[in-house]
C-alpha cells in the first residue's frame, strides 16, 4: 500500500506550467476556462468574419461553398459551446466561491477534471479543420443530411465525439456546482441571501444536467446510424427524420437559456453595484429566472414552426414561447427600476450592462415576433432568425460577458482595466454590433435565406449585405481594442485594492488577487448584499462598521488546508480524448483511452493528500 | 494649459473671446463635451417629435411607414424575395399578422428605449452624492408589469392562432394539387390531374387554390416563395403539404429554404401566374412529345443526348430510351424561362456555360460528380466541344 501511496504522491509545490496543469484551485481553473474560451470565441469571430467578407458582395468568391458551410456550422458551435458556455464556466468557476463565503468548490479535482475535458473535447471538435474536413451541415445538423451517405468523411464524428466530450464537462461542472451552491454557502446565507448570480448559476447547473443526456442520446444514436448502420434516422427504412430535431430542440433550446441566464446573472449584480441600490424586486428576478429555466423545456418546437405539426401543435407551442416573454419583460423592467432613483456611474461594466438591456429587448421582442407561427413561417431561416439570435447572443450574452469581464477583471487579477479605453471598446463592439446585424432584419424579410455562401445581385440585398459587413469589422476593432486594454491593463493597469466599485457581495471584502483560501475566516451573513451590509449598515441607516478588520489581516490562515494538486484530472481527460479519437479512427484507441481514464481515476481515488507543508 | 494651446495662442491675436474659447476647451474635458453634446440633441429632437406627432399623428406615421419601406427595401429596385409585397392571400395574412408584431414591438421598444435612457440620465452620479434610497421593491409594481405583457402577449395570441389555422387548411372550393419532389438541388413538378411532369416552374392559374403536396427524394428541403406564402420543410418519407393563391399574373421567385448540401443556394425555382388560358395552353404543350430536331446542330445534339449517357437521367419523351427519370424531365426543357434550377435565365450561352463545366455553376451536383454521369465522370465519354455545341442547339430547340 505504501508503494502505491508512493506512486501516486501529489504534485508538491510545482512551478510554471504544471503549477497550472495540476491546479485544482477555482480562482486559477477560471482563469485557464477564461482564456481558452477567449481565445476560441476570437476563432469564432474569425469564422464569422471569413463568411461576412465572402457576403460583402453578390457572387464574391473567397472561399468555396464547401468550406462556407464547414464556417457556419463550426461558427455556431465555436462559439455556443466553446465560447460563450465556457466564459460562464470562468465566471462561475472564479465567482461562485468568492460570492458565497467558500474556500473553494465542493469537488476541487473534478473542477480540474471538467476544464481538462472541455478543452480535449474541443481539440476533438477543432481538430476536422485539420484532419479533412469539418462537419459542413449546419450546428442543428438535421438527418438525414448527416446520414454517412451524404455526409461521407469524418467531419459528422468531430462533431459527434466533440459534442459527447463537451457534454460530460459540462455536465460534471453542473454536479459541481449544484453542490458548491447548496452545499458550502457562509453561514447566514440562506438560499433567498444569495447573490442573484449565484442563482442564475444554480439554475443554469440545473438545465446543464438536464438537457445534455438529450442530446448525448441524439449524438449516440446518429453515430449509431453512421457507423454500424442503424436506422433511427433512415427514412427508407421507416424512421421519421423529425425525431432528431426534436432530440436536437429539445436540447437546443433550454440550452439558449443556459447561455442567456448566466448574462443576466452578471448584469443583475453589474447593475445594483453602478446604481448603489439594491436590486430591486429580488424574489421576482430570481422566480423569473426560475420560471424560464422550467418554461425553456416547454417552447422547442418553435424552432420547427415550418415542419409541418399541425397547427394545434403550432398554436400552442406559439403561445408557451409567448408566454416566456412575460418572466423575461419581468427581469428588464426589475433591472430599470434597479436603476431609477440611483446614483448611476457610467464605468465600462455599467455601460456595458446597459448596453446588455438595450439589445437583449430587441432581441426579445424579435423572439415574440417569431413566437407568432404563421408570420415566422417567412421569417424562419431566414436571416431576420440571425439578427434575432445575435442581438440575444451577442447583445445579451457577450455584453454581459464583458460587462462582467470589467466588472471582476480587478478582483482576479488585482489591477484594474482602463476605463477609457473600456468606453471606446464599448462604443465600438455597439456600433459595429448594431450596424453589422440589424440589417440582417431588413436582408430576412426581404427573403434572403440563411446558411448560402453568395447571393445574386438580381436579389436586392446588396446593400444590407454590404453595411453588415462594414459594421462586422468595426466590431471586429472594437473587440482588438478590448485585447490592447487586456494585456496594457495586466501590466499597466491601476491597483484595484480590494473594492474598487463599492460592491456589495462577498467577494469585495477580501484582498485582489485573493489568497489561495480566499478568506482568512468564513464570513457570517446578516442578509442580502452582506458586504454592503457590513458597510453601510442595513439600508444605509448605520456608520460604516470595521467588519472587514478580521479578513484585511492575514492572521489566522496558517492552519488553512487547501486541497492539494493533482496530475489525475488531466490525464483522465487525456484518457477520454484518446478514446474518443478511437471512436472515429479505430476501436483499439478506445480501448487505450478507457484504461487511462480508469487508472487516472483509480489514481484519483487513492492519491493521499499532500502533507501539510508546515 | 495644453502645450498645443499654448503654441496657437503665440500665433491668434488673443481677443478676450478667443480666449474664453481656449479656457472653455481646456476647462471642460472633451469627453464631457462629446456625451453630453448628442444626449443634448437627442432631448430636442425627442421634444420636437412629441410636438410634431401630436399636430400631425397622420403626416408623421405616413412619413415614417415611407422611411421604414425606404429602409427596408434599401436603394435598389428589384426585391423579387420581399415578403413585404404580399401577392395572394396566405402571404398577405403572415404580412397583416406581422405589421401588428411589429407595431406592438416598436411600441415596446421605444417606451422602454426612452425609460431606460431617461433613467441613465436623470439618475447619473451627481459629484459629492451620498447613498440612494435603498428601495429593495414593490409588489404593486411587479403585478403591474407581470400583468400588463400577459395582456399584450394575450391579444397578440388571438390572431395568432387564427392566423395559423386560416393558413393551415386551404379553402374549400376549385382547388388544383400539384406534387413537387424536392431534389438535391432541383425541384420535380407534378400535375396529378393532367399527368404532366416538369421541373423548377410552377405554372399555376391565376386566382385558384393551389394545394402544394410535397415530399423529398434525399435530405430536408423548405418550400418558399416569399411573395405567396411562407415556408414549408419537405422530408423524405412523408408527405407535407402548403396552399397558396396567387391574384395576379406575375412570375414569382422561389428558393429552398432549408440547408440541404453545398449547392443549397442554388436550390431555386419560379411560380408562374397565368390566366387560366394560358395555364391550359401550356399543359396541352407540355403533355406532348418534345419538339422534333430541325438543324443538323439538332439531330446531331440528339444522338450526342443518347450516346453520351444523358438518357440515364433525362426524360425526352418522343426521344427513344430517354427515360431516366434521376434528373429532371428535359421535354419541354427550352421553353423555360431560366436553367439549373432558377439559377440562370434560359439561353444558349447560359446552356454552354451549364453544359461545359455543371460544376462551376452547381457545386457538387449529380451530374458534375456521379460515376453514373458518364460524359462528365468517364473521360471515355467527355464531351467535346462540338458536342456541347449540338446539345445547346438541341436543348434550346425542345420549346
Amino acid at each position: 500500500m505504501a508503494s502505491i501511496a508512493g506512486a501516486l504522491r501529489r504534485p508538491t509545490s510545482p512551478t510554471g506550467l504544471w503549477r497550472w496543469m495540476t491546479t485544482v484551485d477555482h480562482k486559477k481553473i477560471g482563469v485557464l476556462y477564461g482564456v481558452s474560451s477567449f481565445l476560441f470565441f476570437l476563432f469564432g469571430g474569425l469564422e464569422a468574419l471569413i463568411m461576412r467578407v465572402q457576403l460583402a458582395r453578390a457572387g464574391h468568391d473567397i472561399v468555396s461553398p464547401e468550406v462556407f458551410s464547414q464556417l457556419f456550422t463550426m461558427h455556431a458551435l465555436t462559439m455556443i459551446f466553446l465560447g460563450v458556455m465556457p466564459l460562464s464556466a470562468a465566471f462561475f468557476n472564479l465567482m461562485v466561491p468568492l460570492m458565497i463565503g467558500a474556500r473553494d468548490v465542493a469537488f476541487p479535482r473534478l473542477n480540474a477534471f471538467s476544464y481538462w475535458v472541455f478543452l480535449f473535447g474541443a481539440i476533438v471538435l477543432q481538430s476536422g479543420w485539420l484532419l479533412g474536413g469539418s462537419p459542413n451541415v449546419g450546428w442543428f445538423a438535421y438527418a438525414p443530411l448527416t446520414s454517412s451517405s451524404f455526409s461521407p468523411g469524418n467531419g459528422m464524428e468531430f462533431y459527434i465525439v466533440g459534442l459527447g466530450i463537451l457534454g460530460i464537462s459540462s455536465v460534471a461542472a453542473a454536479l459541481n456546482f449544484i453542490v458548491t451552491i447548496i452545499n458550502m454557502r457562509a453561514p447566514g446565507m440562506s438560499l433567498m441571501r444569495m447573490p442573484v448570480f449565484i442563482w442564475m448559476t444554480l439554475i443554469t447547473s440545473f438545465l446543464l444536467i438536464t438537457a445534455f443526456p438529450v442530446i448525448t442520446v441524439g449524438l449516440i444514436e446518429l453515430y449509431f446510424d453512421r457507423t454500424f448502420g442503424m436506422n433511427f434516422f433512415n427514412s427508407a427504412a421507416g424512421a421519421d427524420v423529425v425525431l432528431w430535431q426534436h432530440l436536437f430542440w429539445v436540447f437546443g433550446h433550454p440550452e439558449v437559456y443556459i447561455l442567456i441566464l448566466p448574462a443576466m446573472g452578471i448584469v443583475s449584480e453589474v447593475l445594483p453595484t453602478f446604481s448603489r441600490k439594491p436590486l430591486f424586486g429580488y424574489p421576482v428576478v430570481v422566480l423569473s429566472g426560475i420560471t424560464i429555466g422550467f418554461m425553456g423545456w416547454a417552447v422547442w418546437s418553435h424552432h420547427m414552426f415550418t415542419v409541418g405539426l399541425g397547427p394545434i401543435a403550432n398554436s400552442v407551442f406559439a403561445i408557451t414561447t409567448m408566454s416566456i416573454a412575460v418572466p423575461t419583460a419581468v427581469k428588464i423592467f426589475n433591472w430599470i427600476a434597479t436603476m431609477w432613483g440611483g446614483s448611476i456611474s457610467l464605468k465600462t461594466p455599467m455601460l456595458f450592462a446597459i448596453g446588455f438591456i438595450a439589445m437583449f429587448v430587441i432581441g426579445g421582442l424579435s423572439g415574440v415576433m417569431h413566437s407568432v407561427a404563421p408570420a415566422d413561417a417567412q421569417q424562419q431561416d431566414t436571416y431576420f432568425v440571425v439578427a434575432h439570435l445575435h442581438y440575444v447572443l451577442f447583445g445579451g450574452s457577450i455584453f454581459a460577458i464583458f460587462s462582467g469581464i470589467y466588472y471582476w477583471f480587478p478582483k482576479a487579477s488585482g489591477r484594474m482595466l482602463n476605463d477609457r479605453i473600456g468606453q471606446i471598446n464599448f462604443w465600438l463592439v455597439t456600433i459595429g454590433f448594431n450596424l453589422a446585424f440589424f440589417p440582417m432584419h431588413f436582408l430576412g424579410l426581404d427573403g434572403m435565406p440563411r446558411r448560402q455562401y453568395t447571393y445574386q445581385s438580381e436579389m436586392g440585398w446588396d446593400l444590407w449585405n454590404l453595411v453588415s459587413t462594414t459594421g462586422s469589422l468595426i466590431l471586429a476593432i472594437g473587440i482588438l481594442v478590448f485585447l490592447h486594454n487586456f494585456f496594457r491593463s495586466l501590466r499597466h493597469g491601476e491597483i484595484a485594492g480590494n473594492d474598487p466599485w463599492d460592491g456589495r457581495t462577498l467577494e469585495w471584502s477580501i484582498s485582489s488577487p485573493p489568497p489561495e483560501y480566499n478568506f482568512a475566516t468564513i464570513p457570517t451573513v446578516h442578509g442580502r448584499d452582506a458586504f454592503w451590509e457590513e458597510k453601510y449598515g442595513h439600508d444605509g441607516m448605520n456608520v460604516p462598521a470595521s467588519v472587514e478588520a478580521s479578513n484585511a489581516t492575514e492572521e489566522g490562515h496558517h492552519g488553512i488546508h487547501m486541497p492539494s494538486p493533482s496530475y489525475m484530472p488531466m490525464i483522465a481527460a487525456i484518457g477520454l480524448s484518446v478514446a474518443g479519437y478511437g471512436l472515429i479512427y479505430h476501436f483499439a484507441a478506445s480501448v487505450v483511452g478507457a484504461c487511462i481514464t480508469l487508472v487516472a481515476i483509480f489514481g484519483w481515488a487513492m492519491e493521499p493528500p499532500a502533507e501539510p507543508t508546515e | 494649459m495644453d502645450t498645443s494651446v499654448v503654441e496657437l495662442s503665440r500665433f491668434t491675436q488673443t481677443s478676450p473671446a478667443i480666449r474664453q474659447i481656449h479656457f472653455r476647451i481646456t476647462n471642460t474635458s472633451l469627453i464631457k463635451h462629446l456625451i453630453s453634446a448628442p444626449i443634448r440633441v437627442v432631448k430636442t429632437l425627442i421634444t420636437s417629435a412629441v410636438m410634431f406627432q401630436r399636430r400631425h399623428i397622420r403626416t408623421t406615421a405616413t412619413l415614417l411607414a415611407l422611411l421604414g419601406l425606404l429602409i427596408i427595401v434599401g436603394c435598389t429596385p428589384s426585391h423579387p424575395q420581399s415578403t413585404f409585397d404580399a401577392q395572394g392571400p396566405v402571404a398577405q395574412r403572415q404580412l397583416d399578422l406581422f405589421m401588428v408584431t411589429f407595431w406592438v414591438a416598436a411600441f415596446i421598444f421605444v417606451t422602454v428605449g426612452i425609460g431606460l435612457i431617461y433613467t441613465v440620465i436623470r439618475f447619473r452620479r451627481k459629484p459629492g452624492q451620498g447613498i440612494p434610497k435603498q428601495v429593495h421593491g414593490s409588489t404593486k409594481l411587479e403585478i403591474g408589469w407581470t400583468i400588463v405583457p400577459i395582456i399584450i402577449l394575450g391579444a397578440l395570441a388571438i390572431p395568432t392562432v387564427m392566423t395559423e389555422f386560416y393558413i393551415s387548411e386551404p379553402p374549400a372550393g376549385d382547388q388544383l394539387t400539384i406534387n413537387v419532389v424536392a431534389h438535391q438541388w432541383w425541384w420535380e413538378i407534378e400535375y396529378p390531374e393532367s399527368g404532366v411532369i416538369t421541373a423548377n416552374e410552377l405554372h399555376v392559374p391565376v386566382g385558384t387554390t393551389i394545394n402544394v403536396e410535397m415530399t423529398s427524394n434525399d435530405v430536408i428541403h423548405s418550400f418558399w416563395v416569399p411573395k405567396l406564402a411562407g415556408k414549408m420543410d419537405i422530408f423524405p418519407g412523408k408527405t407535407t403539404s402548403l396552399w397558396f393563391r396567387a391574384d395576379e399574373v406575375d412570375e414569382y421567385f422561389g428558393q429552398c429554404a432549408e440547408f440541404c448540401g453545398e449547392s443549397h443556394v442554388w436550390m431555386k425555382f419560379r411560380v408562374l401566374a397565368e390566366p387560366i388560358s394560358e395555364f391550359e395552353a401550356w399543359q396541352q404543350k407540355q403533355l406532348a412529345d418534345a419538339a422534333k430536331p430541325t438543324t443538323p446542330e439538332e439531330t446531331q445534339g440528339a444522338s450526342t443526348f443518347v450516346a453520351k449517357g444523358c438518357i440515364a437521367c433525362h426524360t425526352i419523351s418522343g426521344v427513344l430510351g430517354a427515360a431516366g427519370v434521376i434528373g429532371p424531365n428535359l421535354t419541354h426543357m427550352g421553353g423555360r424561362g431560366t436553367i439549373a434550377a432558377g439559377t440562370m435565365e434560359m439561353n444558349q450561352d447560359n446552356l454552354r456555360e451549364w453544359l461545359s463545366d455543371p460544376n462551376e455553376v452547381k457545386p457538387g451536383n449529380i451530374m458534375a460528380n456521379s460515376p453514373m454521369s458518364l460524359a462528365y465522370t468517364n473521360p471515355n465519354f467527355a464531351l467535346t466541344a462540338e458536342d456541347i455545341n449540338n446539345l445547346v442547339a438541341f436543348l434550346h430547340s425542345l420549346k
